[in-house]
């Protein structure tokens, strides 16, 4: 019965990660980072390639932030937590490049915005100053994960509806007209608008089966 | 018109690809602050002026650092001036107007966190315009991004008193609306062409 026993399952651990992936969901439930959410989601590639750069960026300066945070004073946090978030952008920026030049003129300046995503500095402050490296990681993997859902989700929709394709694969042979103001600005807002209706409807119907039980 | 002109440039910021409703940039102000008109216009003037200075001194700054071929250090550089120039408008809007810096509130420093300000330093880098022109492209994005604010704050005033669906009550109904106006903006592209 000693206390340092590990648990059999480490129950918090999968909660901080599940807890990004659905419950808190960055997009859909707290609207944080809305406008990488919107501004590049025109195509699946460009939502899918958004998504893995911002989860890079989530871990890394999670876990940075996680082993300096008794280092770090108190005064100086925000700045140096931009500080170390932009120098992890700059690198996702320069790896971007150096994979593949036409995402990276897709993206645009989208990639360097990422340093003024809230989810990231949110999670920094919230999360990985006041935890252990490993549960950092672990919570930033969850909401990267989650972010990159909803960025695919609205992405998906998006490239369906507004170009009759999916990741660049025709889907509905040259016959079909594509509705494409989904791929313009204001399809953005119609299919995030859309994405949170029916998730306020699913929640609505639960609740109210609940009710009747 | 010249699409190099000043004139051109302050249009196609403030109308045709409007910072909020065409290029998605500073999407958590317009939805946060969009609640009151008379909030709205103060965030508006607030941000347009950090727009400014920051525009301003970004171009200075770049000017260096290509000089010395530092471009990997751009976007650090750019934030922490971002941040400066945030400071100092709090510091003047304490010391001028109290009681609008208390109805402004936490989202004075978090001007810092806007994209649309650091997305207005990066583009005009990006493309490369002179000081005149980096001066209109602020000046068009700062009363664009003003713009969208007050007929957002506009619309949700009167949309307190209506009776929407349950369903699309809050956040929806608002990326809903946006994308109404979004929609309306549309209909500037090919001004001044």
């Amino acid at each position: 019965m000693t206390p340092t026993r590990p648990q059999p399952k480490n129950p918090l651990e999968w909660d901080t990660f599940l807890q990004g992936l659905w419950k808190d969901n960055p997009v859909f439930v707290m609207l944080l980072g809305l406008c990488p959410a919107l501004a590049v989601t025109n195509s699946a590639m460009n939502a899918l390639a958004m998504g893995l750069a911002t989860t890079f960026v989530l871990i890394c300066s999670g876990l940075l932030v996680s082993l300096l945070r008794n280092v770090i004073p108190k005064q100086v946090r925000i700045a140096s937590y931009i500080i170390i978030i932009a120098t992890f952008v700059t690198m996702a920026d320069y790896g971007i490049k150096a994979i593949s030049l036409d995402l990276y003129r897709a993206l645009g300046a989208f990639i360097q915005l990422i340093v003024v995503n809230c989810i990231i500095l949110g999670r920094a402050e919230a999360y990985a100053s006041k935890n252990t490296p490993l549960r950092a990681v672990v919570n930033g993997t969850g909401m990267g994960i989650g972010f990159t859902f909803a960025l695919l989700c609205v992405g998906v929709v998006r490239e369906v509806l507004g170009s009759g394709s999916l990741f660049g694969a025709d889907l509905f042979g040259p016959r079909f007209q594509p509705w494409s103001v989904f791929v313009l600005p204001p399809g953005g807002f119609f299919v995030l608008s859309g994405w949170l209706m029916l998730f306020a409807w699913v929640a609505k119907r639960r609740e109210r089966k609940k009710e009747v039980a | 018109m010249d699409p190099n002109s000043p004139m051109f440039i302050f249009l196609n910021a403030f109308l045709i690809n409007n910072f909020v409703l065409a290029m998605f940039l500073g999407l958590c102000p317009f939805l946060g602050v969009s609640g009151k008109i008379k909030t709205a216009g103060n965030m508006g003037l607030a941000v347009t002026f950090v727009m400014l200075v920051s525009s301003s001194c970004a171009y200075g700054l770049n000017v260096v650092l290509t000089r010395y071929d530092l471009g990997f250090l751009r976007l650090i550089s750019y934030i922490a001036v971002i941040a400066s120039a945030v400071q100092l408008v709090e510091m003047a809007v304490k010391r001028f107007s109290p009681a609008l810096f208390r109805a402004l509130g936490i989202f004075l420093p978090l001007i810092t966190t806007n994209c649309a300000i650091l997305g207005l330093a990066l583009f005009q880098t990006a493309w490369e315009y002179n000081f005149v022109q980096s001066l209109a492209f602020a000046l068009g994005a700062g009363a664009g991004f003003s713009l969208a604010l007050l007929l957002m704050a506009g619309l949700r005033e009167k949309l307190d008193l209506a009776d929407v669906p349950d369903v699309c009550r809050g956040a929806a109904l608002s990326l809903m609306i946006a994308g109404l106006l979004s929609l309306a903006f549309m209909g500037f592209a090919g001004l001044g062409g």
